[in-house]
């Protein structure tokens, strides 16, 4: 039955990768997004991390995914990329082949990591299962974790400062590129000696 | 069949390998960002599967803090997209290299 649930979640979440990767409407691409992502919180389940899954939906597939989908059509880039062309010469190549490398090592090194864990257990050892999942998270993250919880809340405040500050609208003049700026101050700076 | 950690791991290494290439081949700044959320998620299952086989509820802590800052990240990253993009509509991250840095 696990085995079953195990390589269905598996299929769901690698054939959403592969869409992302291959499709041509960045529409499209976020919404594979969201077929991983749900791939991701089933196999949550399975490991009885049950409040991550609820998180997962929550937050990746119904607030960070929705975020995506809002920009795009905000900015109207639903453009179909066109994937025929290769703007660097061998850069497909080079991305198969880095890859591949990149699939050999993890594959490596977490293969041969699963069977030597070593070390003693953390004071939040105890894993507890699906039902008392969320009581023990709960409790090791305001207990042990709560200067770095409170951390995150500082990291919240500085990102949706940072998101509206960098998203406002300028009034007055565009400026000018920052290429083109320096050259001019240059060329001005010349024209002074 | 038992569903074994060897197993998340293999999924998590092929995830993480899929987000990589995409983020090496595609241009729009915006599926590049979903191929980044790819990679983080193949990282999560990683933690998750690894805290369960040690019995450790550390692995789902840090699952937690990643997902926060992931949501932080998305929202600076979007916001820095959505100025470019309102600059020079169409752009891709080719493009960028007027930047100079």
């Amino acid at each position: 039955m696990d085995a079953a649930v195990f390589l269905i979640s598996a299929v769901v979440v690698l054939s959403g990768a592969v869409g992302v990767l291959l499709a041509r409407n960045p529409i499209h691409a976020a919404l594979f997004l969201v077929e991983t992502l749900f791939g991701i919180a089933v196999l949550f389940i399975l490991l009885d991390a049950t409040f991550l899954a609820a998180v997962q939906v929550v937050v990746y597939a119904g607030a960070i995914v929705i975020l995506f989908l809002f920009v795009i059509m905000l900015l109207g880039v639903d453009r179909a990329d066109d994937l025929g062309i290769e703007p660097i010469a061998g850069q497909r190549p080079m991305a198969a082949v880095i890859g591949a490398s990149l699939l050999g090592l993890t594959l490596t090194t977490l293969l041969i990591s699963v069977n030597g864990p070593t070390g003693d257990a953390g004071p939040t050892a105890v894993l507890g299962n699906a039902e008392t999942n969320t009581r023990l998270l709960g409790e090791a993250l305001f207990t042990d974790h709560v200067f770095a919880v409170e951390l995150t809340a500082l990291l919240l405040t500085v990102a949706i400062v940072g998101a509206v500050v960098l998203a406002r609208r300028i009034s007055g003049p565009l400026q000018p590129l920052p290429g083109v700026a320096i050259a001019v101050a240059n060329d001005q700076e010349t024209e002074e000696d | 069949m038992e569903v074994t950690t060897t197993w998340y791991l293999v999924l998590g290494a092929v995830l993480f390998t899929l987000g990589t290439v995409g983020v090496l081949t595609r241009r729009n700044p915006l599926v590049m960002f979903m191929c980044v959320e790819l990679m983080l998620n193949a990282v999560t299952l990683t933690l998750v599967a690894f805290g369960a086989a040690l019995g450790d509820l550390g692995g789902q802590v840090s699952v937690f803090f990643v997902l926060v800052v992931a949501a932080a990240e998305v929202v600076v990253g979007l916001a820095i997209i959505v100025a470019i993009t309102r600059r020079r509509p169409g752009t891709t991250v080719d493009d960028l290299s007027v930047l100079g840095g």
